[in-house]
C-alpha cells in the first residue's frame, strides 16, 4: 500500500452499510425514546391525548415500542453484527446486494410499521403488531440476512468462530423462528392490511408469549451478549475472562430461554402445567445469565482503572451489572407468589426498562461510542459530552425504575386490600389516582435518558462531520 | 459411538459453521415444541361449558375497533382465582371464554381495570359517555377521549372478515347445512346471526335494535365496540356450573 492511494481502497471490510445502521440506530433511538417520553406524559397528564386517533396512547405505544425494540435495537444489532462478524473473520461480508436489500428493507419496516398502526392497523399482539405484508417483508429481510451471516462465516480466514458470532447466529435463528409461527393469520382480503390470527384463547396466548419473551431472550439478549462479547474486551484490551465460561453461557441461554414464556401466563386459563414449566426455566436461567455477567465484568480484571478515564468503558460495565440486576429480578418475578402481586402491575414495565435502558440501550451506546471513531477515521468530537450523556442516562433509569417499583408494588397491594369487614378497601379508580407522581416521575426520568439520547446524536454527526473534513484534506494533500 | 464421543472437543462447534448451525437450531426449538403443541392435543386445554359462542357481526367489528385502538395496552381480560378478582371483576376466567378470540385479547397490563366480564355492569350510555369523555363520568380517569367512535362504522366488508375467521376455525355458516348444525349447537337465534351472507343485514338489525350509542339515524363505530364490551364475560351462565367441575381443567 503506498501513501498516496485514497484510504477508502485500502479498507478491507465492508463498513459502508456499518455506518448506515450506526447512523439509524441514533435516528431511531430519538425518535424512539421521544415517542416513550410522550405516552409516558400522556398517563401522567391525559389531555395529552389531544383527541386525536394518531396521538391517543393505544395507537402510540406500539409506535414506541417498534421504533425502539426494532429501529434503535435493530438497527444497532445489525450494525454491529456486520462490523463484528467482518473483523473476528478477517473478511468482507458475503451477499452483494443482499446486504443494502437487509438496511433498505428494514428501515422500510420500521416506517410502515409506525404509520400502520396510528392508522389504525395492529394485529393486537405486543411487539408483533404489524400486519401480514409487513411480516412478509421482514421474513423476506431475516432471511437475507441469515444468508449473508452464514456465507460469511464460510468464507472466514480464521479457523475459528468467534463466540460473539455464536450469540448473533442464535439470535438470527431464533427471531426467524419466533416471527413466523407467532405471524401465522389468515388476511380478510389480498388488498387489505387486517388479518387474524389463526389461533385462539389458550394456543394464542401460548404463542405470543414464546415470542414475546424471546424477544426479550434472543432479540434484546443474545443478540446483546454478542455485542458484549466483542466490544467489552477489545475496548478492555484484555482477553474474555473465561471461555468456557462462554461456551456454557452460550448453549444453556440458547436453550433455556425458549422455555421461559409462559411465565407470562400465571394464574391465566393457560393449562397450569404450561406455566410451572415457565417458572422453573426462569428459576434455572439465573445461572447462565449470572455467568454471562461475571464473564463480562471480570474481563475488566487488572484494568479497573479504566473505569477512572473511560466513560465507555463505564458505559458498558454499568450495562453488565443492569443485566444482572435484571436476570435477577425476571426470575423472582416468576415465582408464582411475587406474580400475583406483580402482575398487571408498572412493576413489569420497570422490569422491562431497566433491561432495556440499562442493559441494551447501555452496551449499545457503548458499542457505537467504540465503533464511531474507527469507522469514520478520527477520534470522537467529544470524550466530556460521553461523559455527561453517561451521567444523565443513568440518573434516568434510577428513577424510572424506582418509580416504577413503588407504584407496581403499590398498585398491587391496593388491589388485594380488604377492610375489616372483608370487602375491598379500594376502588379500582383509588388506585390509578394514587399512580400520578410516579408517572411524572417516571416521565421525567425518560426525559433524562432521552435528553443523554440527543447528546449522543450531537456527539456523533460532530464526529463524524470531522472525520469527514479531515479525510477531505488528506486526500486534498495527496493530490 | 461412545469412542466418538469421548474425542468431542467444543473445537470441533467451533470450527464448522453448519454444526454450529444445526446444534444451535436443535436447542432453541425444543422449549416451544414442548410446550406449544401439546395444548392442541390435549383434551382438558380448555373446559367444556354452555354459552360459548362467536361473536355476532356487530360484535366482532366491534372487536377489531378495540384491537385498533390498542385498548389491550391497558386493559386486561384474563380474570385470576383470587378473592380480591373475584369480588371485584367476578368469577376467574376461563380459557373456554376465548376460544373465538382470534387474537386472544388476555392483555399484560391492567392502567384501566380488568374487562373480562365488563359485560352488563354499566348501562350503553355510560359506555358511550365514557368513552367520548371518560372525566366526565370517572373524575380521575387517565383514559384518552375517543370522539371519532362517532363515525360511521364500515360495514361493507363485514362478511369477508367472517370468512377469513371461518378459515381459521370460527364456526359461521356459509351452507344450509353448516347453518343447520348451527342451529344445532348455538340455537337458532345465534345461528342467524352467524350465518355469512346475511352478515351485513344482521349487523344493521342488532345496532338498530340495540341502539348502543342511542342515535339510531345510523350505525357507528361506537355502535360496535359498546355491543362488544357488553357481551364480554356474559356468554357462560356460572349458576349452572358447579365450581368441582371446572378444577379438573386448571
Amino acid at each position: 500500500m503506498t501513501a498516496t492511494a485514497p484510504a477508502a481502497a485500502a479498507e478491507p471490510y465492508d463498513y459502508e452499510i456499518v455506518k448506515k445502521f450506526t447512523i439509524m440506530s441514533i435516528v431511531w433511538g430519538v425518535v424512539g425514546m421521544l415517542v416513550g417520553v410522550y405516552i409516558a406524559s400522556e398517563l401522567a397528564w391525559p389531555w395529552l391525548n389531544f383527541d386525536s386517533p394518531y396521538f391517543s396512547f393505544g395507537r402510540f405505544r406500539p409506535v414506541h415500542t417498534g421504533a425502539v425494540i426494532f429501529g434503535f435495537g435493530g438497527s444497532a444489532l445489525f450494525a454491529t453484527s456486520y462490523y463484528v462478524v467482518q473483523r473476528t473473520c478477517q473478511t468482507p461480508l458475503w451477499g452483494g446486494g443482499l446486504v443494502p436489500f437487509t438496511f433498505w428493507g428494514w428501515q422500510t419496516v420500521i416506517v410502515l410499521a409506525a404509520v400502520s398502526y396510528v392508522t389504525g392497523y395492529s394485529q393486537g399482539r405486543e411487539y408483533a403488531e404489524m400486519e401480514w405484508p409487513i411480516d412478509i417483508l421482514i421474513e423476506l429481510i431475516w432471511i437475507a440476512y441469515l444468508a449473508i451471516y452464514i456465507g460469511t462465516l464460510m468464507k472466514r480466514k480464521q479457523p475459528h468462530i468467534y463466540v460473539a458470532n455464536w450469540f448473533y447466529l442464535s439470535f438470527i435463528l431464533a427471531t426467524a423462528l419466533l416471527h413466523t409461527f407467532n405471524n401465522l393469520a389468515v388476511p380478510v382480503g389480498l388488498f387489505t392490511l387486517k388479518s387474524y390470527s389463526l389461533f385462539s384463547g389458550p394456543m394464542d396466548a401460548m404463542t405470543q408469549w414464546w415470542y414475546g419473551h424471546n424477544a426479550v431472550g434472543f432479540f434484546l439478549t443474545a443478540a446483546f451478549l454478542g455485542m458484549m462479547y466483542y466490544f467489552v474486551p477489545k475496548h478492555a484490551g484484555r482477553p474474555i475472562y473465561s471461555y468456557r465460561l462462554s461456551i456454557v453461557h452460550f448453549w444453556a441461554l440458547s436453550f433455556m430461554y425458549m422455555w421461559v414464556g409462559t411465565h407470562h401466563l400465571h394464574w391465566t386459563a393457560l393449562p397450569d402445567w404450561a406455566s410451572t414449566l415457565g417458572a422453573t426455566f426462569s428459576i434455572m436461567l439465573l445461572l447462565p445469565s449470572w455467568g454471562g455477567m461475571i464473564n463480562g465484568i471480570m474481563t475488566l480484571s487488572g484494568a479497573w482503572d479504566k473505569l477512572r478515564t473511560d466513560p465507555i468503558m463505564r458505559f458498558m460495565i454499568v450495562a453488565l451489572s443492569f443485566y444482572g440486576m435484571s436476570t435477577f429480578e425476571g426470575p423472582l418475578m416468576s415465582l408464582k407468589d411475587v406474580n400475583a402481586l406483580s402482575h398487571y402491575t408498572d412493576w413489569t414495565v420497570g422490569h422491562v426498562h431497566s433491561g432495556a435502558l440499562g442493559w441494551v440501550a447501555m452496551i449499545s451506546f457503548g458499542s457505537i461510542y467504540h465503533m464511531l471513531p474507527r469507522l469514520w477515521k478520527t477520534e470522537m468530537y467529544s470524550v466530556r459530552l460521553i461523559n455527561v450523556h453517561f451521567w444523565l442516562a443513568t440518573i434516568g433509569v434510577l428513577l424510572y425504575v424506582v418509580a416504577m417499583w413503588i407504584s407496581g408494588i403499590m398498585q398491587g397491594l391496593m388491589w388485594r386490600a380488604f377492610d375489616d369487614y372483608g370487602n375491598l378497601q379500594y376502588s379500582f379508580v383509588e388506585s390509578v389516582a394514587a399512580m400520578h407522581p410516579f408517572y411524572a416521575m417516571r416521565a421525567l426520568g425518560g426525559l433524562f435518558f432521552l435528553t443523554g439520547m440527543c447528546i449522543m446524536a450531537y456527539n456523533a454527526y460532530m464526529t463524524i462531520r470531522q472525520g469527514q473534513a479531515q479525510q477531505a484534506a488528506a486526500q486534498l494533500q495527496a493530490a | 459411538m461412545f469412542k466418538r464421543l469421548k474425542n468431542f472437543t467444543h473445537e470441533k462447534i467451533e470450527t464448522n459453521a453448519g454444526v454450529l448451525l444445526v446444534l444451535t437450531m436443535l436447542a432453541i426449538s425444543i422449549g416451544g415444541m414442548v410446550e406449544i403443541v401439546p395444548l392442541f392435543l390435549l383434551d382438558d386445554t380448555m373446559e367444556k361449558v354452555d354459552g360459548v359462542r362467536p361473536y355476532t357481526p356487530l360484535e366482532q367489528r366491534g372487536r377489531d375497533i378495540y384491537i385498533r385502538e390498542g385498548c389491550y395496552t391497558c386493559h386486561s381480560q384474563m380474570i385470576r382465582p383470587f378473592r380480591d378478582e373475584q369480588l371485584r371483576y367476578g368469577h376467574y376466567s376461563l380459557a373456554a371464554e376465548s376460544k373465538y378470540d382470534h387474537p386472544f385479547q388476555w392483555g399484560s397490563k391492567r392502567t384501566g381495570p380488568d374487562l373480562a366480564r365488563v359485560g352488563g355492569k354499566y348501562s350503553n350510555e355510560w359506555h358511550t359517555q365514557h368513552l367520548l369523555q371518560p372525566r366526565s363520568v370517572v373524575e380521575e380517569s387517565v383514559m384518552p377521549n375517543y370522539p371519532w367512535l362517532m363515525t360511521a362504522l364500515d360495514a361493507s366488508d363485514v362478511a369477508d372478515r367472517m370468512r377469513a375467521l371461518r378459515t381459521t376455525g370460527v364456526p359461521y355458516s356459509t351452507t344450509q347445512a353448516e347453518f343447520d348444525r348451527n342451529v344445532q349447537q348455538f340455537g337458532a337465534e345465534h345461528a342467524q346471526m352467524q350465518h355469512i351472507p346475511d352478515a351485513q343485514v344482521n349487523l344493521v338489525k342488532q345496532a338498530q335494535a340495540g341502539n348502543y350509542d342511542g342515535d339510531n339515524r345510523s350505525v357507528s363505530e361506537m355502535d360496535a365496540l359498546v355491543a362488544y364490551l357488553q357481551v364480554l364475560g356474559t356468554m357462560v351462565d356460572f349458576s349452572k356450573i358447579k365450581p368441582e367441575t371446572l378444577v379438573k381443567f386448571r
